[in-house]
């Protein structure tokens, strides 16, 4: 029996002819698809109610979404060895477009954010969400765990580059993720406790001196964290209406289509940033427990994606596609009902909006991709 | 450190990653949690405040200003109505500085520093969430440079009000008022919720007096709105109910023609109708514009009008106090018939003054030379001082109260105006409380001239000259003819009869002829000065009030030498036709001898010209 080669196979290995399933025959993972299908359906109704009663407004994005569901099955065919190769191509590509980006943004005088090719625009901070950890993940799959010292430090500079250049752009929520997406593979790759406390502590201590490399209007968005009713009218506004359209949903909320902070405009960008706050007021708090409950079935499926996985690369690259998931649902509600300051978080695949949804649908392309490529063996 | 060869192991690898993912999963799913407890301590413990706000956010009482009654004429011609103006209203709740703010405002529109100080005293007297004018009646110009700029103005807006407008402006002032900006004092006084912060009020005049029914019923609506404050939804509607229509009794042509004919002379003009009282005309000269107080006078224009010599602001036919002088002596002579002091034959010799017994003061007829024999007819129509000092002096203080009393004097009319004061019928009380001293034998001699400490209103000579012209039927003057609720029959207001005044018909007669005579009878005083011979009857007195004291053997021989402001007054009583009266006035022309041709005039248009009262009109509005 000729021996079939285990890496660069597009199919499942199977030699021991297990009997797979149409969904694993495309390479899909059929509790992922579930959970994905679950919240796009509560998105769309929440997105409804949240952009006016406007259809148009509805299927845009039913039209972005198709284009993300097409991008995230292509993904999930190609195996993750594939990605492997291409991790260092992709975060070089993806940070000489940062620089680009940044070059042509000072030559236009202001902030920018967006590479214009013709037919899209193209923001290269996306694609950084995931060029990081397939590098890092790359990077730590063919050396011993856990890493060395000089590694590690090898690793924050592959971190901090692209969160700098997209921090500078600026766009503060953006390179919080890239940041958090690369801090969650030195995280899973076994990073020392010790280190891992040095480092917060480095962080906590460099916090106060980043105040002075912030923009005027971040610092603003940190002081109203700190007191929203500094400013009511000004920049704790977004934060006050937002409360007060979650606390007025209650238990059941005042039901779909009902909210009045949303519908009269009191709430700002109610249906991209501030989203949660429409759910809050229309569910209550029933409606906000059945989402991070899809979220949390989501993130779940893919740690148990991460911890399946086979090999060090697949594995530190799942686990860090699901911790940066969570890190967008942590940030945005965090942020939408008053626990952190407001960055530019988007809630995923619910608020309004096209980049940040194509990244999040190939994060869970390349999930479903290293869930479904496994060498199945026996137990 | 030793030195130690690091090999994969792919299984401990594997379980430390696995370790790592359960503790991560683990942390995420108790930050999940805390995401819950977050949104639960908002949605439940936090709810009934958040609920509270929300509904705050979303809910607004509007209230709606009723429209202002109208007022008319006897004969419905407008005098007072409701136009459309926009005004540059500032929100200081909305806008952080307000000097700035209208520093900028000044760069589009202008805005002087009249509308400024107007501004500050609302300023200070609103509440910072009221929207307050800046500058009203923006013309169309300023309404587009504003709204161009409008974004960079937060808190200011261009709002529509209906505002007061008066058509007659000057003529009728002294009547109709005029309605104002409502202040804190006055906002004590009504129903707030039936007065919305930047409604008007009436401040003088009929609009005053009838605010209550002008006013009408302020409504509201409950409107939902949005973040910029736009009504989305009316939720609740009360419309509010419209003031009531006025129709008053004043003829607003003859009004018009009575302030043309008074022109320069400063003075006053009542005309009344003697069979119900009805006031026809209530002139007072000069007078000034109402609408300049509907859009807030600045206090520069005020202290002008205030200030003005002429004092335009004062309204002398209600308040306007003139001795009456000769023009009280019909009244008078009544008595003097009623109590049998003298017959209408009785003749006294005049030769020029009258000295009462163990006195050598002389008492001076206005005619140096004297009038000869007079008798009671003659006295009237020549106005022979020295008859009525005797019949004074016979009569006593007591029973020229008693007769002035009944026709009015010294005590107001109580016409429907808020403002009116009842002059001065002096007695020996009067004189000792208000003076302090006695009363003097004297006293009653230029009492009964009409001179001396009394003094009446223009308003309460038309009433006693109605009476007179209805043999002592008197009727309350009244301004009110009619008012109508907007759906609803017009209410008319009826005349008030006053308790009569007994006399026989032959005493009536005779004073009432002597008046004709003062017109007819080429010794009458009114003879010349009324002109030429009218197509109608008329009974008349005449008077001259001496402000001027001169000594006791001095005659002024011409007015002219005196400062124009210490000439005598001129006071003209009649009514008017005798047979049938129509028509009963006052005239007196301050320090001025025209009071006799100004009523002529007047008298002319109202009962020869009526039926080409508009020709008329707009003549004397050229002239």
């Amino acid at each position: 029996m000729k021996i079939t080669p285990v890496l660069h196979n597009t199919r499942i290995h199977n030699p021991h002819g297990f009997r797979l399933s149409l969904w694993e025959k495309m390479h899909l993972d059929l509790p992922l698809l579930l959970g994905l299908v679950l919240l796009i359906g509560l998105g769309m109704l929440i997105l409804y109610s949240a952009g006016g009663k406007s259809l148009m407004f509805l299927s845009q994005q039913a039209m972005r979404l198709s284009l993300a569901a097409g991008i995230m099955i292509g993904l999930a065919q190609i195996p993750p060895q594939s990605y492997r190769t291409w991790a260092p191509w992709l975060y070089t590509v993806g940070v000489v477009l940062l620089i680009a980006v940044l070059v042509l943004g000072v030559i236009g005088k202001g902030a920018q954010r967006w590479l214009n090719l013709g037919l899209f625009r193209f923001q290269p901070s996306e694609l950084l969400k995931l060029a990081l950890p397939m590098l890092l993940a790359w990077y730590f799959s063919d050396r011993p765990l856990p890493p060395k010292l000089t590694q590690i430090a090898l690793a924050t500079i592959f971190i901090l580059i692209p969160a700098a250049l997209v921090a500078k752009q600026p766009d503060l929520g953006t390179a919080i993720l890239i940041a958090g997406a690369g801090f969650c593979v030195l995280l899973l790759a076994g990073i020392s406790w010790r280190l891992l406390l040095g480092l917060i502590a480095t962080i906590i201590a460099i916090a106060p001196l980043s105040w002075h490399f912030l923009k005027e209007y971040q610092r603003q968005r940190v002081l109203t964290f700190l007191d929203p009713e500094r400013d009511p009218l000004g920049s704790g506004y977004h934060i006050i209406q937002s409360k007060i359209a979650i606390g007025s949903g209650g238990l059941f909320g005042k039901g779909w289509l009902q909210g009045t902070q949303s519908h009269l405009n009191f709430l700002p960008e109610h249906a991209t940033d501030f989203i949660f706050a429409v759910c809050g007021e229309e569910f209550g708090l029933m409606g906000g427990i059945v989402l991070l409950s899809i979220y949390a079935f989501i993130i779940i499926r893919g740690l148990q994606i991460a911890i399946r996985a086979q090999d060090t690369f697949s594995r530190l690259l799942a686990g860090s596609l699901a911790l940066s998931f969570f890190l967008y649902i942590f940030i945005n509600i965090g942020m939408v009902s008053g626990l952190l300051p407001v960055v530019g978080v988007p809630l995923p695949l619910v608020s309004y909006g096209g980049t940040s949804m194509v990244t999040l649908m190939a994060s869970f392309g390349i999930l479903m991709s290293i869930q479904t490529h496994r060498r199945l063996v026996a137990s | 450190m030793k030195k130690k060869v690091t090999l994969t192991n792919p299984s401990q690898e594997s379980r430390r990653f696995s370790r790592r993912i359960w503790l991560l999963g683990i942390s995420l799913l108790t930050l999940i949690l805390i995401l819950a407890l977050r949104l639960a301590y908002l949605q439940i413990f936090r709810h009934e405040r958040y609920i509270t706000l929300a509904q705050k956010n979303q809910l607004a009482i509007v209230p709606i200003t009723p429209s202002r009654g109208l007022i008319y004429d006897r004969n419905g011609i407008l005098l007072a109505e409701n136009i459309p103006v926009t005004s540059l209203e500032l929100i200081p709740d909305k806008i952080d500085d307000i000097d700035l703010t209208i520093q900028e405002l000044k760069k589009i529109i202008a805005i002087d520093d009249d509308e400024l100080e107007q501004f500050n005293k609302l300023l200070g007297q609103r509440r910072s969430f009221d929207s307050i004018p800046i500058k009203v009646k923006l013309s169309k110009e300023e309404e587009a440079a504003f709204y161009i700029n409008q974004y960079l103005f937060p808190g200011v807006t261009i709002q529509a009000h209906l505002i007061r407008h008066y058509l007659f402006g000057e003529a009728l002032s002294p009547v109709l008022g005029y309605v104002g900006r409502i202040n804190q004092q006055e906002l004590a006084q009504v129903a707030p919720s039936n007065y919305s912060p930047t409604d008007y009020i009436g401040k003088v005049g009929i609009e005053k007096y009838y605010e209550p029914i002008l006013h009408g019923t302020a409504g509201y609506e409950q409107v939902e709105i949005d973040a910029s404050g736009r009504a989305v939804r009316t939720l609740k509607r009360v419309p509010a109910i419209a003031g009531q229509n006025l129709y008053l009794t004043i003829d607003s042509k003859l009004q018009q023609v009575a302030i043309d004919t008074l022109a320069e002379n400063r003075g006053a003009m009542v005309a009344i109708q003697p069979g119900t009282g009805q006031v026809l005309a209530l002139v007072s000269n000069p007078s000034y514009d109402s609408n300049v107080f509907v859009k807030g006078i600045s206090s520069k224009d005020f202290k002008k009008l205030r200030e003005s010599p002429d004092q335009p602001l004062y309204n002398r036919a209600l308040r306007g106090q003139y001795p009456p002088a000769s023009t009280i002596k019909p009244f008078i002579a009544l008595q003097g018939l009623a109590t049998e002091t003298v017959t209408p034959e009785d003749q006294i010799f005049d030769p020029g003054w009258f000295k009462l017994p163990n006195s050598t003061h002389l008492y001076r007829d206005w005619k140096k030379t004297g009038h000869g024999w007079v008798d009671l007819s003659d006295a009237i129509i020549q106005s022979c001082d020295t008859y009525f000092y005797n019949l004074a002096y016979e009569m006593g203080i007591t029973e020229i109260n008693t007769i002035l009393a009944k026709f009015g004097f010294g005590s107001k009319t109580g016409i429907d105006m808020g403002e009116e004061l009842g002059g001065v019928l002096p007695s020996p009380a009067w004189k000792k409380r208000y003076r302090g001293t006695a009363w003097y034998p004297g006293d009653t001699l230029i009492t009964s001239i009409g001179q001396g400490f009394m003094v009446a209103t223009p308003l309460q000579l038309a009433h006693a000259v109605a009476t007179l012209a209805m043999k002592g039927e008197g009727h309350k003057p009244y301004l009110l003819l009619k008012a109508k609720p907007i759906n609803a029959k017009a209410v008319y207001y009826q005349p008030i009869p006053l308790k009569s005044i007994e006399l026989p018909a032959d005493t009536w007669h005779l004073v009432l002829n002597a008046m004709q005579e003062v017109i007819e009878n080429p010794r009458g005083t009114g003879h010349i000065r009324f002109g030429a011979k009218p197509k109608y009857t008329v009974a008349a007195k005449t008077g001259t009030a001496q402000l001027f004291s001169i000594k006791q053997n001095e005659r002024i021989a011409s007015q002219d030498i005196l400062p124009e402001r210490l000439r005598d007054h001129s006071v003209f009583i009649a009514f008017a036709p005798v047979e049938d009266p129509k028509i009963a006035l006052a005239v007196i022309a301050e320090n001025s001898t025209f009071a006799p041709a100004i009523a002529r005039k007047i008298l002319d248009f109202y009962l020869l010209n009526k039926d080409e009262n508009n020709t008329r009109t707009s003549q004397y509005k050229n002239s």
